[in-house]
C-alpha cells in the first residue's frame, strides 16, 4: 500500500536558513507518527509543508498521493491542523467556531451543526457549547481546536505539540482522545519535545536534530539501539560530579555526566549500583530506571530535549 | 469558483450581525446631523452672503461631497484594524488558510464584504439625502455605486498595506495624514478651485476628489460624460492596482 505521506529530500529554507535539511520518511495509513525534538529542529517547518500551508523548497513530498504545491486545496480538503499555537476565534462562541469553521470545507449549515454537536461531545465540551472561547482553560482549548480539526472527517490529523504548556491532568485527558481516534483509524502526524508523550502515542517516530533526521524507529527500537535497558542516576555535591569521572568509567557500558547529574547506562542498574557502593563512592542521591527517549536523544545529539 | 470568497464573506457577515443595529443608526444619525448643521446651518450663511456655491444651495453641493467622504472613511477604518487583527492578533487568516481556502479566496471575500458594507452606508447616506430632498431624479440613485467605487479606490492600497503591518500605529498616521485632509480639501465643503492652484492639481490626483466630483455629479444631473469617464478611470485604477497589490502583500505576509 501507498504510504499516506512519502517525503524524499523534503527542504525548507527561509532566506539563509535552513529549516528542514533534506529529509526522507514515509507515513503509513493508520499510523500514529511523531517528530521528536527540540525547539528549532524543524518540526513545525515540516509540519506546516505537510499541511499544505508552507511551499516546499526543494525536494519532493506527497500527502494522500497529491503534490501539495499543485493539489494544496485538496490535501487541505482531507487533513485536520492543529496548530502549535491555537487559532480559534475569540469573536465566535464555542460551537460556531466548530460550525463556521465547517463551511470553509463547504459543509451544509445542518451537517457541520450535527458533526459539531458530535465533537463537542467527544472532546467533552458539550457543556460549553454557548460559551465564549476565551474563558475556556489551556487544556478545553486544545480540545477545541482538536475538534476543529476533526469536523471535516480527516483522513489525516496533524498536531503541533499538542500538549505543551498543559498541566498534567489535561494532557492525560487530551492523550486519551488522541489515542480513540488512532483506534478509529485516523492516522495522527504530531510534533512534540516530550520524549513521555512520544512513547505514549507513536508507533514510530524519528529524532529530528538541527533540521535533520538522526534517527528513527519505533520507541522501543530507538531505545534498544542507542541506550542501554536501564540507567543510574546519581546526584553529587556542587563540583564534585566532574572529578567522578574516571573513577566511574568502569561500572556502565557508558557514562554521561550532565550538569546536574551523572548517568550511568548499564544493562543491570541494581548491580551498577551495588558496584559503586562497594567501590565506596557516596552519591547524594541514587534512581535506577528504565531507558527513555530522553537517554537516546542524549544520545544521539549530546543534549537534553528540553533545554 | 465561487464559493471560497463566499465562505469569507460568510464570516464577515456573521461577526456582523452582533453589530449591525449600533452600525446602522450611526450611519443614519451621523450625516443626519451633518447635514442639519452644516448644511442648513451653515449653508444658510453662506446661501445668504455667497448665494451658495456653484449656482446650488450650499446644502446640494455639501451633501454629496460628504456621502463621498463617508464611504472613504468607512473603507479606511474597514480595512486597517479589522484586517490586522484577522492577519496577526487573531490570526483568523491562518486559521482558513489550513482549510481548502486559498490567499486569493480571502482577498475577493473581504473585497466582496467591503462592497456590502459600502453599499450599506451609501444607501443610508442617500435615504437621509432623500429627507432633505437633496437628489435631483431617479438616476441620482447612481450615486449610490458611485460611492461604493470611492470607498474601494481607499479600501483596497489601505488593505494591501495593512497586510504588510505588524502593529497598528500607522493606522492613525494615515486617518491624520491622509483621510483627514483629503476629507477637508479635496471638494466636499468647497471647490477645489479655491484651493492655490498646486493643491489644486495634488487634490486632483487623489480618489476622492474624483469620488466627490462624480457622487455630486449624479446626485445633481450636473455630471457631463467626460468628466464621468474620467472620475470613473481614476477611480477604477485605484482600485484595481490597490487589489493587485493586497493579492501580492497578502500572499506575502500569510504563506511561509
Amino acid at each position: 500500500m501507498d504510504p499516506l505521506i512519502s517525503a524524499r529530500g523534503l527542504t525548507k529554507r527561509f532566506g539563509d536558513l535552513v529549516a528542514v535539511d533534506g529529509i526522507d520518511f514515509d507515513v503509513a495509513k493508520g499510523e500514529a507518527f511523531g517528530f521528536l525534538g527540540p525547539n528549532g529542529a524543524g518540526k513545525t517547518s515540516t509540519m506546516r509543508m505537510i499541511g499544505s500551508t508552507s511551499p516546499v523548497t526543494a525536494g519532493t513530498l506527497r500527502v494522500l498521493g497529491l503534490d501539495p504545491a499543485v493539489d494544496g486545496p485538496r490535501i487541505r480538503a482531507r487533513v485536520g491542523v492543529v496548530p502549535q499555537l491555537d487559532t480559534l476565534d475569540m469573536e465566535l462562541s464555542v460551537r460556531e467556531n466548530l460550525v463556521i469553521y465547517g463551511r470553509y470545507f463547504d459543509l451544509t449549515y445542518a451537517e457541520a451543526g450535527r458533526r459539531a454537536d458530535e465533537l463537542l461531545a467527544f472532546v467533552q465540551l458539550t457543556e460549553r457549547a454557548r460559551d465564549q472561547v476565551e474563558p475556556l482553560s489551556g487544556g478545553m482549548k486544545r480540545r477545541l481546536t482538536i475538534a476543529r480539526a476533526l469536523i471535516s472527517e480527516p483522513d489525516l490529523l496533524l498536531l503541533d505539540e499538542p500538549t505543551t504548556g498543559l498541566d498534567p491532568q489535561a494532557r492525560h485527558l487530551l492523550w486519551d482522545r488522541l489515542y480513540r481516534l488512532k483506534q478509529r483509524g485516523v492516522t495522527l502526524v504530531l510534533t512534540t519535545h516530550y520524549m513521555d508523550e512520544a512513547e505514549q502515542l507513536c508507533d514510530r517516530l524519528v529524532v529530528m536534530d538541527k533540521a535533520r533526521i538522526v534517527a528513527q524507529g519505533s520507541p522501543r527500537e530507538l531505545i534498544e539501539r542507542y541506550s542501554t535497558r536501564e540507567v543510574v542516576e546519581l546526584r553529587f555535591p556542587p563540583d564534585a560530579a566532574e572529578s567522578m569521572d574516571g573513577r566511574l568509567n568502569g561500572l556502565a557500558d557508558r557514562v554521561e555526566v550532565l550538569p546536574d547529574r551523572v548517568l550511568l547506562y548499564t544493562a543491570n542498574g541494581d548491580a551498577a549500583s551495588a558496584a559503586l557502593h562497594e567501590s565506596g563512592i557516596r552519591p547524594e542521591s541514587t534512581l535506577v530506571r528504565r531507558s527513555t527517549l530522553e537517554d537516546v536523544f542524549l544520545r544521539l545529539t549530546g543534549r537534553s530535549l528540553i533545554e | 469558483m465561487i464559493s471560497g470568497p463566499a465562505r469569507v464573506l460568510e464570516y464577515d457577515l456573521h461577526l456582523y450581525r452582533r453589530v449591525w443595529r449600533g452600525s446602522v443608526v450611526v450611519s443614519f444619525l451621523s450625516p443626519l446631523l451633518f447635514l442639519a448643521a452644516m448644511g442648513l446651518g451653515l449653508g444658510g450663511l453662506v446661501n445668504r452672503s455667497a448665494g451658495g456655491v456653484n449656482g446650488v444651495a450650499y446644502i446640494l453641493f455639501l451633501a454629496p461631497g460628504l456621502m463621498a467622504t463617508t464611504t472613504m472613511q468607512t473603507a479606511s477604518s474597514e480595512s486597517t484594524y479589522p484586517i490586522l487583527a484577522k492577519v496577526y492578533w487573531e490570526r483568523t487568516y491562518e486559521a482558513m488558510l489550513s482549510t481548502p481556502l486559498r490567499v486569493r479566496d480571502l482577498v475577493f471575500g473581504e473585497l466582496a464584504w467591503l462592497v456590502v458594507r459600502l453599499t450599506l452606508v451609501a444607501v443610508l447616506f442617500f435615504a437621509v439625502m432623500l429627507v432633505f430632498r437633496i437628489p435631483r431624479g431617479p438616476e441620482a440613485a447612481l450615486a449610490i455605486p458611485a460611492a461604493v467605487l470611492n470607498g474601494l479606490a481607499f479600501a483596497t492600497p489601505i488593505l494591501a498595506f495593512t497586510a504588510t503591518q505588524t502593529r497598528d500605529t500607522s493606522f492613525s498616521a494615515i486617518q491624520r495624514f491622509l483621510i483627514m485632509p483629503l476629507f477637508l480639501f479635496a471638494g466636499a465643503f468647497f471647490p477645489i478651485a479655491q484651493l492655490p492652484q498646486v493643491l489644486q492639481a495634488v487634490a486632483w490626483l487623489t480618489p476622492l476628489a474624483h469620488g466627490v466630483s462624480l457622487v455630486r455629479g449624479l446626485t445633481l444631473g450636473t455630471l457631463t460624460q467626460s468628466g464621468a469617464l474620467v472620475d470613473i478611470g481614476v477611480l477604477l485604477a485605484y482600485t484595481l492596482a490597490g487589489g493587485v497589490g493586497a493579492a501580492i502583500t497578502f500572499r506575502r505576509r500569510l504563506i511561509k
